[in-house]
């Protein structure tokens, strides 16, 4: 067990570390007056004069010695200070707590619907000949020539805008989150069959799995007892690799379908230089993806006792 | 050497290689089927249909799409290449240094890769683009520091079962050089898995400028970029969605290639 969380602990702290650093540079490095942009921002275009310019300098400490105000950043970051985001005012936590739902919601969904999608089709292209195989081989390589985000403009423009079926954008009812956790789904989905499959004819083809054949179990039960466990390891194990491919689709899909999570939040700080939530999310997905990436260790774990033996 | 490539190569890598081919003339020479340059606006065209004249039509300001298509993934390419280019040679050197050099430099690097390994990629691309917005070279910075860390472990692993084998102790034995060593030995061993890594690489180097190019924080107007091309175009569907469908069209094609010439015969 310490083999699986102290490196893991190690990855958080280098989270924060990294996008503390990062931010800062971003702090220092903006071009042009950045007091002077953030006025503009919260006073709009119009009323922004050189005073408030100096006002927010002022309130924001933006005129500090650079490595002291480097510790000070970090220091702030590690007691979990996230300060207030430069638009609306509002703390940096609240704005977070309220995205990560709508991005956990999304996440998950789209997971859900990825495994409907990959199991049955992996186990198809196990068990059905070379012609099947073929053709779903064909499938998973045109939708992975389409980013993401590609997929879900075409889910767009079929379903919501040609058919008028689903609501193009937003949140709130159940429909909205159908065409955005489709789209997340099947570009998922498109790698994944294919780990079912290996692992389903690595199975299928072993001598435990002959024998218990042999020995005159049902096929039903036989993929139950035996079969079942052996294919879900690398499927739970390559499910730690997609969390970079997951978290990478949510921000697109996110900001493409004005989905409320942090993905959106993300690219629109980013657009507004809106720092401390440019931070803030940045430090989320961090977190969420070594957590996340943890959990799936801890399944791995679980799922193999051989893993268990060693340790 | 070249022949000997093509012999080996499976049908899907010819397929994908003659795309890619296909593409880059394209992005090499297709300035000349236009009119005029990607710039020059043809107000009194606007929205145009393909034609003799536009082959691709023209966009909402009248400039030729044919002309803006070509730059696009001509910049594509560029960006790909300048990215594999760089962080295989970073990835390669450095993962053949950590598995033949001792324990020392192996542990200081892991510390890095661990570091690197705890963002996802397109996360430190976007704080990257946040920092200096609408530069290539910084993007190409960010995509190259990424990735580097595919080829490293790869390589690492590679090479220190090689540096165990008998065949190249007893080579070491002989008294052969490093240099030789390397290329006679370690090389070989590598070489699939880099080729395989720079293929998909070069189109995740795309994609991810095409994606940061859709959620405008990548490249910005007026530059032809694939991803930027689809949000300006988009609001123009219904009047003339053939435009939409170019852009799309060429980054799908770009990346299928890229995935057809690294895969491996199944």
């Amino acid at each position: 067990m310490k083999k699986i969380f102290f490196p893991r602990l190690f990855q958080l702290l280098s989270v924060i570390w990294g996008v503390g650093t990062l931010t800062f540079i971003l702090m220092r490095a903006l071009p042009g007056d950045m007091a002077y942009r953030i006025a503009a921002s919260r006073y709009g275009q119009d009323n922004v004069s050189s005073d408030a310019a100096d006002l927010v300098r002022q309130e924001l400490n933006l005129d500090q010695g650079a490595v002291v105000t480097y510790f000070s950043w970090l220091k702030e970051l590690l007691q979990g200070n996230l300060g207030r985001s430069l638009v609306s005012d509002e703390p940096v936590w609240q704005i977070l707590q309220h995205m990560l739902g709508h991005s956990l919601l999304l996440a998950s969904v789209a997971l859900f619907l990825s495994f409907f999608i990959a199991i049955p089709l992996g186990l198809l292209g196990a068990t059905f000949g070379k012609k099947v195989d073929q053709g779903i081989v064909v499938f998973s390589t045109t939708i992975r020539a389409m980013p993401v985000f590609v997929v879900g403009l075409i889910f767009i423009l079929v379903f919501s805008i040609h058919w008028n079926w689903l609501p193009v954008a937003g949140f709130g009812s159940p429909e909205h989150i159908v065409l955005p956790a489709l789209s997340l789904a099947f570009t998922l989905a498109a790698i994944s069959n294919r780990v079912v499959r290996n692992a389903a004819i690595k199975a299928f083809y072993a001598p435990f799995y002959r024998f218990a054949q042999i020995k005159g179990l049902s096929s039903g039960r036989t993929f139950l007892r035996h079969g079942s466990r052996h294919i879900a390891l690398p499927v739970v194990a390559f499910l730690g690799i997609q969390l970079v491919g997951m978290i990478e689709g949510i921000v697109m899909i996110e900001s493409l379908f004005s989905w409320p999570g942090i993905g959106h939040g993300l690219a629109h700080a980013i657009f507004a230089r809106d720092i401390p939530v440019i931070q803030g999310a940045a430090l989320l997905m961090g977190i969420l993806f070594v957590v996340l990436n943890t959990l799936v260790d801890l399944v791995c774990y679980r799922l193999d006792p051989r893993a268990r033996r060693q340790a | 050497m070249m022949v000997s490539l093509l012999k080996h190569a499976t049908f899907g890598q010819k397929c994908g290689g003659l795309l890619l081919l296909v593409l880059l003339a394209f992005a090499l020479f297709g300035n000349g089927l236009a009119p005029n340059d990607g710039a020059y606006q043809d107000l009194d065209a606007i929205l145009a249909p393909p034609s003799e004249t536009h082959w691709l039509g023209t966009d909402h300001f009248g400039r030729s799409m044919v002309a803006r298509m070509a730059d696009a993934i001509r910049l594509s390419f560029m960006l790909g290449v300048l990215c594999v280019v760089t962080s295989s040679i970073i990835g390669v050197s450095l993962g053949v240094w950590a598995a033949w050099s001792g324990k020392k430099v192996d542990a200081v690097l892991n510390v890095f890769v661990n570091i690197l390994l705890a963002l996802p990629g397109l996360v430190i691309v976007l704080l990257f683009a946040a920092i200096v917005p609408g530069s290539f070279f910084v993007l190409y910075l960010a995509i190259s520091l990424v990735q580097w860390v595919e080829y490293f472990r790869v390589v690492r692993a590679v090479t220190k079962t090689t540096v165990d084998s008998p065949a190249m102790q007893s080579s070491q034995m002989m008294g052969f050089g490093r240099w030789y060593l390397f290329k006679r030995h370690i090389w070989p061993a590598i070489a699939p898995s880099v080729f395989t890594l720079a293929t998909f690489g070069c189109a995740t180097a795309i994609l991810t400028m095409a994606s940061l190019g859709f959620v405008y924080v990548g490249m910005q107007p007026p530059l032809a970029e694939l991803g930027l091309m689809m949000v300006e175009l988009f609001p123009y569907y219904s009047d003339a969605p053939w435009l939409l469908a170019e852009p799309l069209i060429a980054i799908a094609l770009l990346v299928l290639g890229f995935h057809l010439l690294g895969r491996k015969s199944s």
